[in-house]
């Protein structure tokens, strides 16, 4: 490498840390207020607690319930998740091996949907749950998002079904497979790169998603992380100890899951965007 | 035949889930607000009236509409600007060999994996409280001021946050486009004595450009859906400065209970939104003619 480069690149990594120092200081931030005591808080932010309290959790945990909260939303995540993925790649496959104006017009109906934004149709959607009781209930919840992770689902599960050979299918199919069982033996083992890819796009969107839950869920005891957590911004709330205890508490498993998953939710995520 | 319709059979146990939940969750709430749009209703009563164009006409002059509209304007201009610079400048340095590459890509991408609602508090927290403290200690008037209170502040605030969170995502899908760039293309040019900004603008911009209409209608469309910021950093505040278009349907439909009238002012976030996608796909499909 030349010399000059080489300079160059010294003088860019020292910019890019300092930018990165700067990006990662409000999660510090955030961390290090959750230890502190409420005065403590209040007297300086910056800096590092005198003392490390660890009740602050303990209050958060017990006053949210956030065992609770955290199983409705591993549950309404995982649940949901599942279902999409269950639900679109038969669809797919069908749309894909039986082409045809039907495939056709129903695969393009759907597909024409990603242009709806959710809160286009989230006050009829209120209306329509509430006269299928499905208002303030997790399996409501879960069944709303499998309707609004189809569209993306089906039509990344088209895209690659295409590209996959038709051979193997017949070939399961002559050994004496129904078509399901060929579905289930062969094809959906085949999509497992695309599955992935769907499974993160939307875990990561239903764990975070705030403003669904706000509308269908009303009582305690259904609450989701982001909802319960809001508890202590509201209006006359300004505790705020216990308010960066429940932001990091919040934070903790999803920062977990992409420091494991990294490189699966970059890719995921960039093949979304690209296609999507 | 038996077996034409058994195939039949299968398919449609395939497809029906799919079909199902589709029109139960998306089109039948879809197609009920625009029914909605021409009705007048209050959310309780067992008649509902057919009104026509009425609730359209109602939002025209309505003033809390069309300063949700201009604030949305402003703040899609502000962010998609912004994210696509600094995504982009971002993307360059991490481009080339330089130490803890995939540390700096991991922290610059971190805050897009939290939810934007937890992002809104912490920042919240920082502006109320640290940013008074910075401002004691130092004097600096712009420290000093309570930036959420002030209208122009307030719009700031969001961008900056909205920045600082999505930054990452457009800098990972730049990075993945200039990775894309074939290597012996740039030496190639290197020979042929072109500079750092020729290189830049005849080799690598044309071969990125794909990259850059896909970031560019991100930021807006993105933009436009702008809700989770707007509720948990201002707000919507100070006096409703920083509503967005989402959070404003929000607060009419669900605040203050105007089903009807707030359903058309959702179906005309649809068609802005529609129309942003469907400008997307023509320029997309235009660009993969002309290569």
């Amino acid at each position: 490498m030349k010399k000059r480069d080489k300079r160059l690149n010294w003088i860019i990594f020292t910019i890019l840390f300092v930018i990165a120092i700067f990006v990662f200081f409000p999660l510090y931030v955030t961390l290090v207020n959750s230890f502190k005591s409420y005065n403590e808080v209040v007297s300086s932010v910056a800096s590092l607690p005198s003392v490390l309290h660890f009740d602050n959790f303990k209050t958060v945990w017990n006053q949210l319930n956030f065992g609770g909260v955290f199983m409705n939303s591993l549950m309404i995540t995982v649940v949901s998740v599942v279902g999409i993925l269950l639900i679109s790649a038969p669809a797919a496959y069908q749309f894909v091996r039986r082409p045809g104006w039907v495939s056709t017009a129903l695969f393009m109906l759907i597909l024409s949907s990603l242009v709806i934004p959710f809160q286009s149709l989230m006050i009829p959607l209120v209306k329509v749950a509430s006269d299928l009781h499905m208002m303030d209930s997790i399996t409501g919840v879960i069944i709303m998002y499998w309707g609004f992770g189809i569209p993306l689902a089906l039509f990344l599960y088209h895209g690659f079904i295409k590209s996959i050979p038709r051979e193997l299918e017949e070939a399961a199919l002559i050994d004496g497979n129904g078509i399901v069982g060929a579905f289930f033996r062969i094809v959906l083992p085949l999509l497992k790169p695309i599955t992935t890819t769907i499974a993160i796009l939307h875990s990561l969107w239903i764990w975070n998603d705030f403003l669904l839950p706000l509308i269908t869920l009303s009582s305690k005891k259904n609450q989701t992380i982001p909802l319960a957590s809001s508890v202590y911004f509201g209006q006359y709330m300004n505790e705020w100890h216990l308010a960066m205890a429940a932001l990091t508490m919040a934070s903790i498993p999803v920062i977990i899951f992409f420091i494991i998953m990294q490189r699966n939710i970059i890719d995921g995520i960039t093949a979304g965007a690209v296609k999507g | 035949m038996a077996i034409k319709s058994r195939g039949w059979l299968i398919y449609a146990a395939f497809v029906a889930p799919a079909i199902l939940f589709f029109t139960l969750i998306i089109l039948i709430p879809f197609l009920r607000a625009i029914i909605f749009s021409f009705q007048d209703w209050d959310g309780i009563s067992s008649n509902i009236q057919w009104v026509g164009w009425s609730n359209y006409q109602q939002l025209l002059h309505d003033a809390s509409f069309w300063k949700s509209f201009n604030f949305t304007a402003k703040y899609v201009a502000a962010t998609t600007i912004l994210l696509n610079i600094f995504g982009l400048l971002l993307a360059l340095g991490l481009n080339r060999a330089i130490k803890l590459r995939n540390l700096l890509r991991t922290v610059y991408f971190l805050p897009y994996v939290m939810g934007s609602v937890i992002v809104g508090f912490i920042w919240k927290f920082i502006i109320t409280n640290l940013f008074a403290q910075i401002g004691e200690a130092t004097g600096w008037s712009i420290f000093q001021k309570n930036w959420l209170s002030l209208p122009d502040y307030a719009f700031w605030s969001i961008v900056m946050v909205a920045v600082w969170q999505s930054v990452g995502y457009f800098m990972i899908i730049y990075l993945s486009a200039l990775q894309g760039v074939p290597k012996d293309l740039i030496e190639a040019s290197e020979i042929d004595g072109a500079g750092y900004w020729g290189r830049m603008r005849n080799v690598v911009f044309p071969l990125i450009r794909p990259a850059i209409t896909i970031n560019l209608f991100l930021a807006i469309a993105n933009g436009f859906k702008g809700f989770d910021l707007n509720y948990s950093l201002t707000g919507g505040g100070p006096f409703g400065t920083t509503q967005s278009l989402a959070y404003h349907i929000y607060t009419e439909g669900f605040g203050r209970n105007l089903f009807t009238y707030a359903s058309s002012k959702a179906v005309i976030f649809f068609l802005i939104l529609a129309t942003v996608t469907i400008v997307q796909s023509l320029v997309l499909k235009r660009r993969e003619v002309e290569m």
